[in-house]
This record gives structure tokens, C-alpha cells and sequence, in this order.
């Protein structure tokens, strides 16, 4: 016997077990990047006035403008993979999650260079609190990055996009739930870019 | 139907597909269960040879002395060692586990008529990931720096220098994604899976506890994940978040960037540790709920205005955290505003504790040895919570503080409180779980001694506070003025601590004799209501229920006007 609910929603809450868990899942992300963002402003009133601003302005504002634009086109094709299935348009779908997968590629690449151009110039997570709390939030939030990658490629390798002959709306399920993650992970972003490098 | 078909499916299962790698929620809830239970043995054990150090401080411990050097006696940052790693273990790998993991696990998909939890495998997940957070906290012992030794709250700056704390950390961030896993699943079971007819005010009390218990751990867990990631960057990356500037160690001021902020992990660290004291005792209200319904005969008196309360008590734990930071100088208005929540907290504690001594009232009482146990949480909750109010008052607070006084106060709610409670559940649903019940007479040699025991530990420790001991002296304050006058009372609790663990053997008995030659339990041996009882005894793998379930009753109807029988059970028109 199955655990109902998988692929059909229940009536009365109107929802499948799957994206209720997600959003649950969310909040909890929410509150982990909440507790973070609280630390940024708890450390920022106790530094010396301007000494956050003297060190955000050691970051590349450009590269990191780049990126945010890498990541929304990023959300974008997630939502056009989802909908190509739900058009039940496979071929598509697997170029809309390819150009997702490209696009978290190429932001994992930018950040590699800001992070690099940064130790070359011996700035490490131990010079100041910003930077303690630029390369934590940066990192965890890098981490979430991979993460999603790891399900994506999951998703576009025949391993797991078999599923599509045999169950193809658990398959369109899954990757709409994967979307909601994608697109938080990108929300996240929204609010580091300006926090961490225009304030 | 076909769940005698499906139960043949998985009879090709091997012992380790069945019992190890299980996806079936009971089979994952007694793996909790049966970890937790150990942990928390081992957990008493470390206190038991903390406590011989307080009562005889120059005297080799006995039988396990060898492992604390030549002399046999513990060194304070060995005692320190031992009162950290008690608090983890008790608190995340002791009763939360054992509260929420297995409690919550094994009994909320059969209280709501579901075959398994949502996700039975990330289920799986969440234990092993608990496994495997326990195995690293372990192995904390044997490493060359030793367990963790900063208390089970790691304030720093003391956390960030002193030994151990790296692999605490890395153990805590384990623990804490398998509390996310496992609480996501049950507010999803519970949303998703109820069976028809279920109605949310349907709900078992267990079910309510467990709903609000799993949303706290949801969203108060992460905070204390994002202080752990920090406090992990200041031990391994030298960052600055947790150390101010200037600070001096050993005559020298440390290197590092400075205007990080201690009290910044007090204020991550108090987020989830306050929420994590409800998480502590809903649950265990929520069984001594279905316990004293049963064993009254009567339905739970004020059922809704319990189920307010919890849900209230759920959303006000969050902003009450600093209560316990009165003595860090944050300020007047902030301790102002935060007496004024902790006093409104207690309002819905007592409304559940209220409502439960009433339904007590006109009920033909059974006094089996769950009812023992459920009956004794009542007034020992009452003790934990009512010498809370004092600590929750700025002003009084700043005398206690920091006291055995504290001390005695959440052991109150904690050990003769919770951990009742999940006693009492352990008798209650052992007929369930195994099909046999568990033996009357060893129950109450259990009890009566473990009650004796338990307040001969906890009440002296007020006194102490009282007088002014303070918490987490190596020599129990022998080199303390005002401690000489109540000093005698450390020998008096630690033998009453080696009494308790000696009361626990009838139980150790109970299980395995019960276990094996324990008088056969029908489907219902209590005449309870609630939907678990309609399953078979023990429930069929990964199905649960050999007939359709669908709910026509409220969850307590017992001693129905007019019907048949005392009790009518839900899953009957």
C-alpha cells in the first residue's frame, strides 16, 4: 500500500504531501538565514561606525551584479523546465533544466574568482567581522547552490529522469518542488547581493 | 482491502531490510526508542559519578575511578567534561529523541489512522542522522582534547578556547538536521494523512502535542544551527563573531579581528533553547493527557481550552528567550518586556495543568502504574514550573541566577516531569507496540522508589540554591563560605541519585521479562478510544491496520449517557 497523496492532491487541504513539506522546509531555511541576517545586524551596530562599509567595498560590486542576473535567468528556466513538462515536452524540458544547470555552473565559477581574488589579496574570513560574516553567508548560501545542483543533474541524467516513462506526474511533481527550493535559494541571494555589498 | 495480500509482499524483507534499514515508522520509532532509552542510562550514569564528586570530593569514585587518573577523583575540567556532555546527551539524545523520535514516530500515523509517516524514508534519514550525530558525540570521549566542557549552553568566549567544543559542534549540526527532518515529516503526516472523518478537533491531545512540538522544533532548531556554523568559523576559521576586542587569555590580548559579540550567541542560543523546554514537555503532556482520559474514564476536562493553550504556548516560547539573560546587563526595557512575557506563559501552562487535576474530579480512577506515573507528573510539573516564576522576575531572578536553585527548577520539569511521563507512555503503550503487557507489580516497584528518589535529588537542591550555592562547582562548594550550612545535604541527594538508579532495574526487568513471557494483550487491553487501539496488537508491518479506518467519535468519548460500554471508540459508528 502507498502513502496517499503523492501525486494527487488531498482534497481538504488541497495539497500534495510533497509541497507541504517543502514549504515547511522552507520556513526552517528561512529561519536558519533569519538567525544569520540577525547576527549581520547584531555585528554591525557593535562594530566602529563605517568599518562594515570600508570592508564591503573590498567586494566586487560588477561580478556580483552579474551573478544575480546569472540567478534569476536561473529561476526562470526552472520555471519554464516545469511547465514544459506539465506541456508534457521532454525534449524542451531538458534543455530549460540544462540552461538552469549552466547557469548555477556559471554562478559557482564567478564566486570561485571573488573568493580567490580575495585570498590573493590575503582577505580571509579571520580579518574582519564583515568578511567573517560575508564568506559564512556566502559559503552556506554556495552550499545551498550544490546542493539544488546535485538534484538537477539528478533530474537531467537518465537515472533519474527515467522516472518521466514510467510516472510522469510524480516526475512534474518533483521538479516543481525542486523549483520552490531553487527559487528560495535564489531569493536568498536577492537579499545577500544588496546587504552584503551595496549597503 | 488489500492489506493481507500487501502484507505478504514483504515477507521477502531480510533481517536487516526489516530491522535496520527499516522504512516502517514503528520499527523507526522503537530504533529511537531503544537509543534514546540508552543514552539516557548513560547520560544518568555521568551524573551519578558527578554527583559521588560533589558528596565525597576527595574519595576515589568507585568501580569506574581507573579512568580519571591515579588518583580516581575527578579534575574540575573533567567534571566540567561530564556536566556538559550530561546536558547534551540528556536533552538532544535522551529525551527529545525518546519524546518526539519515538514517541512521536511509532504512535502519530496509528493515532490518525495513516499507514506509515509521509516520508518514510527521509523517516529513515532523520534516525540515522541521529545515529550518527550520538556515534560523533561518543567519540568526543576518546578524542585527544577530550568531550566538550563549556555546559551544554557553550557560551563563549569560554567555548571558543576551551577543548572539545570542534567535534560537539559538528556532532550538534547532526542532531539538529535530524530533529528538521523528523518534524517536517509529522506536520506533514498530520496535515496530510489523517484518516477520514479525522477532523482537526478530532485529534488525539498526543497529536496536538506533537503538531505544535514539531512546528517549534521547525523553526527554533535553525538559529541554533546558524550560532553553531559561527561558533564553528570562530574555532576553525579565527573569525571574530562570539569574542570582543581585547580580549585577554592567559596574560595576552588574542589575536584576532575583535568586535565580535558573546552575547550574540546568547541571544541564537536562548532562541532555540527556550522554544526546546516546550519541545521538552508537550509531548509529555500530551501523553499524560491520553492517560488520565483513560484512566478516569472521563473525557478531558476543557479538551479545546488544551488545545488553545498548547497552540499558544507554541507561538509565545519564541519571545520569551531572553529570561534567561537577565544577569548580561541588555537593559531595562529589554528585561521589562521580557517579564511580561514569561509571565504570560505561564497562564497557558496552567490552564493545561488546571484542566487536567479537574478532569480528575468525580472519575472512577484505575490505578494502574501508567495512571501512577501520569498521576505523579501532575503535582512534580507543578513544583517545575510554579519555582520558574521567581527566575522569571528580573529582580529575583538576579539572586537565583546561576544557583542550584535553577538547577532544581528544570529538573523538576524535565526529570520527575517529562521523563514520567514518557515512563508513563512506555507502560501505557507497551501492549501496543509488543502485543504483551507489561508486569503491574515490578510497574510500582518502579514507581513508588523512583518518586522518593527523584524529589530526594531535586528538593534539596533548593535549599542549596537558596543559600547560595552556585551551579557547576567541581567541589560541590566545599571551598564556598556560604555553602558550609548546607553542605550536608549533597550526601543525602547523591545517595538518593544512586537509589534512583538502582529503582530503574524492576523496569529494565519489566521490559525484557514483559517482552517475553508478559501476559497476552488483546487489541484494546485499556478500552481506550483513540484510533491506535483499533490496529491489531502489534500493528501489521508497514500497513498498520487490517481493516478501513474511518472516525465518527471525538477522541475521548468515555462514560457516554446512554451507550453501550464506558467507552466508545472512535473508529466505531
Amino acid at each position: 500500500m502507498e502513502v496517499p497523496y503523492i501525486i494527487k492532491e488531498r482534497e481538504d487541504t488541497g495539497l500534495i504531501n510533497s509541497k507541504l513539506g517543502i514549504w515547511i522546509f522552507l520556513a526552517s531555511e528561512i529561519m536558519l538565514f533569519g538567525g544569520l541576517f540577525s547576527a549581520y545586524i547584531f555585528l554591525r551596530l557593535a562594530a566602529p561606525p563605517g568599518d562594515f562599509a570600508r570592508w564591503a567595498s573590498e567586494l566586487s560590486v560588477p561580478l556580483a551584479t552579474v551573478n544575480t542576473l546569472v540567478l534569476i535567468s536561473s529561476s526562470v528556466s526552472m520555471v519554464m523546465a516545469w511547465a514544459s513538462l506539465k506541456l508534457k515536452d521532454f525534449p524542451k524540458y531538458k534543455m530549460y533544466m540544462g540552461i538552469t544547470l549552466l547557469c548555477s555552473f556559471i554562478f559557482l565559477v564567478i564566486k570561485y574568482f571573488e573568493y580567490t581574488s580575495k585570498f590573493s589579496h590575503h582577505i580571509y574570513p579571520s580579518s574582519s567581522t564583515f568578511m567573517a560574516i560575508y564568506f559564512t553567508l556566502t559559503g552556506l548560501h554556495g552550499i545551498h547552490i550544490i546542493g539544488g545542483m546535485i538534484v538537477m543533474i539528478y533530474f537531467w541524467l537518465p537515472i533519474g529522469a527515467k522516472m518521466w516513462d514510467s510516472q510522469p506526474e510524480l516526475f512534474t511533481n518533483r521538479v516543481e518542488v525542486l523549483g520552490l527550493y531553487w527559487h528560495f535559494v535564489d531569493l536568498v541571494w536577492i537579499f545577500l547581493f544588496p546587504v552584503l555589498y551595496l549597503l | 482491502m488489500s492489506s493481507n495480500s500487501h502484507s505478504h509482499d514483504h515477507h521477502d524483507e531480510n533481517f536487516i531490510q526489516k530491522y535496520i534499514f527499516s522504512v516502517d515508522h514503528k520499527v523507526i520509532g522503537i530504533q529511537y526508542g531503544i537509543t534514546s532509552l540508552l543514552f539516557l542510562l548513560f547520560g544518568f550514569s555521568l551524573m551519578a559519578i558527578m554527583r559521588w564528586q560533589l558528596a565525597y570530593p576527595d574519595t576515589a569514585v568507585p568501580i569506574v575511578g581507573f579512568l580519571f587518573g591515579e588518583s580516581g577523583t575527578l579534575a574540575p575540567e573533567q567534571y566540567n567534561s561530564l556536566g556538559a556532555m550530561h546536558g547534551t546527551i540528556m536533552i538532544f539524545l535522551g529525551v527529545v529523541p525518546l519524546a518526539v523520535g519515538a514517541f512521536g514516530n511509532y504512535l502519530v500515523p496509528l493515532q490518525i489512522g495513516a499507514i506509515d509517516m509521509a516520508f518514510p524514508k527521509l523517516n529513515a534519514a532523520s534516525y540515522w542522522s541521529y545515529f550518527v550525530g550520538g556515534v560523533i558525540m561518543m567519540s568526543s570521549f576518546f578524542m585527544p582534547e577530550g568531550a566538550a566542557r563549556s555546559g551544554w549552553t557553550s557560551y563563549p568566549p569560554l567555548s571558543i578556547f576551551e577543548n572539545g567544543q570542534t567535534v560537539w559542534l559538528i556532532s550538534m549540526i547532526f542532531l539538529i538536521t535530524s530533529s528538521l527532518l523528523g518534524s517536517m515529516n509529522i506536520i506533514v503526516t498530520i496535515v496530510q494523512l489523517r484518516a477520514p472523518g479525522l477532523t482537526w478537533m478530532r485529534l488525539s491531545i498526543f497529536v496536538w502535542a506533537q503538531f505544535v512540538t514539531s512546528f517549534l522544533l521547525v523553526l527554533a532548531f535553525p538559529p541554533l544551527e546558524a550560532a553553531a556554523i559561527l561558533q564553528l568559523m570562530d574555532r576553525v576559521a579565527g573569525t571574530s563573531f562570539f569574542l570582543p576586542s581585547g580580549l585577554v587569555l592567559s596574560g595576552e590580548i588574542v589575536d584576532v579581528a575583535g568586535y565580535g559579540s558573546p552575547l550574540l550567541w546568547q541571544h541564537l542560543f536562548w532562541f532555540l533553547a527556550h522554544p526546546e523546554v516546550y519541545v521538552l514537555i508537550l509531548p509529555a503532556l500530551g501523553i499524560v493527557g491520553e492517560i488520565l482520559a483513560n484512566n478516569t474514564r472521563k473525557p478531558i476536562w476543557g479538551f479545546k481550552s488544551v488545545v488553545y493553550s498548547m497552540i499558544f504556548l507554541g507561538f509565545c516560547s519564541f519571545i520569551v528567550w531572553a529570561h534567561h539573560m537577565f544577569l548580561t546587563g541588555m537593559g531595562q526595557a529589554m528585561s521589562a518586556f521580557f517579564q511580561t512575557t514569561t509571565m504570560i506563559i505561564s497562564i497557558p501552562s496552567v490552564v493545561i495543568l488546571t484542566s487536567y487535576f479537574l478532569s480528575l474530579w468525580g472519575g472512577s480512577i484505575r490505578f494502574n502504574t501508567p495512571m501512577l506515573f501520569a498521576l505523579a507528573f501532575l503535582p512534580m510539573f507543578g513544583i517545575g514550573g510554579l519555582t520558574g516564576l521567581p527566575l522569571g522576575l528580573a529582580a529575583s531572578d538576579i539572586y537565583l541566577h546561576d544557583t542550584y536553585y535553577v538547577i532544581g527548577h528544570f529538573h523538576y520539569v524535565v526529570a520527575p516531569g517529562t521523563i514520567f511521563a514518557l515512563f508513563a507512555g512506555i507502560y501505557y503503550w507497551f501492549p501496543k507496540i509488543t502485543g504483551k503487557k507489561m508486569n503491574e507489580m515490578l510497574g510500582k516497584l518502579h514507581f513508588w522508589p523512583s518518586l522518593l528518589f527523584m524529589n530526594g535529588i531535586f528538593m534539596p537542591m533548593f535549599i542549596q540554591g537558596l543559600a547560595g550555592v552556585s551551579r557547576r562547582l567541581a567541589d560541590g562548594g566545599e571551598s564556598y563560605a556560604h555553602a558550609s550550612g548546607v553542605l550536608h545535604l549533597n550526601e543525602f541527594m547523591t545517595t538518593s541519585a544512586f537509589l534512583l538508579g538502582i529503582a530503574q532495574i524492576p523496569f529494565i526487568i519489566n521490559i525484557i521479562m514483559s517482552l517475553f513471557s508478559g501476559e497476552k494483550a488483546g487489541r484494546n487491553p485499556w478500552d481506550a478510544t483513540t484510533v491506535e487501539w483499533a490496529a491489531p496488537s502489534p500493528p501489521l508491518p508497514h500497513v498498520n491496520f487490517d481493516s478501513e479506518i474511518e472516525v465518527y467519535h471525538s477522541s475521548y468519548e468515555y462514560s457516554v449517557p446512554d451507550a453501550k460500554k464506558d467507552f466508545t471508540p472512535q473508529t466505531e459508528k
